[in-house]
């Protein structure tokens, strides 16, 4: 996702010379093409993000497009009013890159877990938030939020996602983009945590379930069509998010479903709302928030037989 | 010597309209913040009235200056200033903190209006005013010997932000000579005297050592504030600031220098007295 993220930046700012990109300190061994190609349009801010989202707005407010990096947890906490006031309250066209979504910093602790990021990010009036699940989508909305004004929250992996989709054409900002056509149950899965969805996917085929599923790269705005659409067609929604339960995409469908008159169900699998100090890999931590592959799968087996 | 005195018996005429039209908004809106606006009326009506190249017939013209109110909630005596200037009328000034207003206690962009950002929340504005003056220094540093510049204000105690302090440390690094940070050193802030909730001072020896050029003034003398504004930028490789002194409430005697003046709206007796102490000579 990196290396996805950083040669389309960089394809970007190529044609757009008014594109900037700030980092507060992170980015070694990924931004130095950048740096080197477009030396005055690069700036390391240094560790201070509340200054870097004020900096952004600043430069956005003067015509510029401008994306900010840090890790998601740096990139969306300790900034959070300057997003939400200096740039989303002024429309700025500013792209804001977290990178580690969920696990990926696992082995870093509790400071670098980034599990509550598209909750607080998908409040901000104006937002959108995109959470691309391989290199082929990074690529779709590094250069969508190029070519479209206004203020975004894309959450990156880390590093070696693998490939889901074989090209971007069929992406759209706000819908969907099936990733299996099943039968049995719909699954919308976003970001990271796609690869164990298809996993989990493959050992309910074993069973003879045969879900389709969806990448939801697009949080905010939600694909309120589709989300009804699959709930006239299916008796079973399972989200799937490396988030808290509380505020991400389990959260948006099922705002979008309590709404309408639908008897199908929703079952949220995601990051408990309790407090998870745990160390280790992002796989470790995964199987232990039952995120694994065969967790859920057995979690969806379970929910079958309820409905 | 005789333009200057003129200059100077100009400006502070202007800003007794500014102070009158402060007192006004106050009173008919029953909001507070009189001691801010009133602490930096005085520096708004040289900056607006002689220094800015900003005109209300070209307000978004790519090369005029910029000027943030950092510390919004004296946005009071932006309004008066701004339209003072010519760029709203008098009706519009006066629909302040009505409901479906334009104008509210703190300001909201529109830049027609000559409002440059939304603020009202401190520790944001000296941020922000670094993103345009980079692109500004950017755009214009090689091509044009005129390089718009950028004014922010902030309070005193709005340096107890963090944020702050980054933005300090930034705007030195990349020597942004074009911008000008002008501290309201009024030494009130909501509960408490500065010196007393958490010492700043020497502030202009903290600028300093950040690497910013640093000069102080009384932030109520029309002839000194327009001289130290004249002599802009200070340096061509280190961004400015000017430590303004001033009077929380400024020439309304029962409030100068008060801790309620940051809250007290007026009643009509009050607002009688402070027109009348606003009328009599500027004392500096």
């Amino acid at each position: 996702m990196r290396t996805a993220f950083i040669n389309t930046l960089i394809k970007q700012a190529k044609t757009h010379n008014n594109l900037f990109l700030l980092t507060a300190d992170l980015g070694f061994n990924l931004f130095e093409p950048f740096q080197q190609a477009f030396p005055d349009r690069f700036i390391n801010v240094g560790v201070a993000e509340q200054n870097m989202m004020g900096i952004a707005a600043g430069l956005a407010l003067s015509g510029n497009i401008v994306f900010t990096y840090s890790i998601a947890t740096f990139a969306t906490m300790r900034p959070f009013e300057q997003i939400r006031t200096d740039i989303a309250s002024h429309n700025c066209h500013v792209i804001i890159i977290g990178g580690g979504g969920g696990y990926s910093y696992g082995h870093d602790s509790l400071t670098h877990h980034a599990v509550e990021d598209i909750g607080i990010m998908r409040m901000i009036p104006g937002m959108t938030v995109l959470t691309p699940a391989d290199p082929v989508e990074v690529t779709w909305a590094i250069t969508y939020a190029t070519m479209h004004p206004g203020p975004y929250y894309i959450r990156l992996g880390k590093r070696g996602e693998p490939v889901i989709h074989q090209d971007a054409v069929r992406f759209k900002l706000g819908k969907g983009t099936y990733i299996v056509k099943g039968s049995d149950i719909a699954i919308l899965s976003c970001g990271s945590i796609i690869k164990n969805t298809i996993d989990a996917s493959h050992i309910l085929a074993k069973k003879n379930i045969h879900p389709t599923i969806i990448s939801m790269h697009t949080i905010k705005p939600i694909d309120k069509n589709l989300i009804i659409t699959l709930s006239k067609k299916y008796k079973l929604i399972v989200t799937i998010e490396e988030h808290n339960l509380i505020g991400g995409l389990g959260s948006a469908v099922a705002e979008v479903l309590s709404e309408i008159k639908t008897s199908c169900k929703l079952k949220r699998i995601g990051i408990p709302d309790t407090l998870i100090l745990d160390i280790g890999s992002q796989q470790y931590l995964q199987n232990i928030t039952g995120l694994s592959a065969n967790k859920i799968a057995k979690t969806i087996f379970h929910e079958i037989k309820t409905i | 010597m005789k333009k200057n005195n003129d200059l100077v018996k100009f400006l502070e005429k202007t800003a007794k309209v500014i102070k009158k039209n402060i007192l006004k908004l106050s009173y008919k809106a029953h909001v507070g913040h009189i001691g801010s606006a009133l602490s930096i009326a005085d520096i708004l009506t040289v900056l607006y009235f002689s220094t800015l190249r900003i005109s209300p017939n070209k307000p978004l013209t790519k090369k005029r200056d910029r000027f943030i109110l950092s510390k919004g909630h004296a946005a009071s005596a932006l309004y008066p200033v701004l339209s003072h200037k010519g760029f709203f009328t008098k009706q519009v000034l006066f629909s302040f903190c009505k409901d479906n207003a334009i104008f509210g206690v703190h300001p909201v962009i529109d830049q027609k209006k000559g409002i440059e950002l939304s603020t009202g929340s401190l520790g944001h504005g000296l941020s922000v005013a670094i993103g345009i003056a980079l692109h500004l220094k950017k755009t214009y540093h090689n091509v044009s010997n005129h390089v718009p510049r950028v004014f922010v204000l902030i309070s005193d105690a709005e340096q107890n932000e963090g944020s702050i302090w980054e933005a300090i440390m930034f705007a030195a690094h990349h020597q942004l000579y074009n911008l000008i940070a002008i501290v309201d050193d009024n030494n009130y802030q909501a509960f408490g005297t500065a010196n007393n909730v958490l010492n700043l001072q020497p502030i202009e020896k903290k600028w300093e050592t950040f690497g910013w050029y640093t000069k102080v003034v009384n932030g109520h003398d029309m002839q000194q504030l327009s001289t130290v504004f004249n002599q802009l930028p200070f340096s061509e490789n280190a961004p400015s600031v000017i430590i303004a002194k001033t009077k929380t409430a400024h020439g309304v005697s029962f409030l100068e220098n008060r801790q309620e003046a940051h809250y007290l709206p007026l009643d009509k007796k009050l607002f009688t007295k402070a027109m009348k102490d606003i009328q009599k000579k500027h004392s500096p």
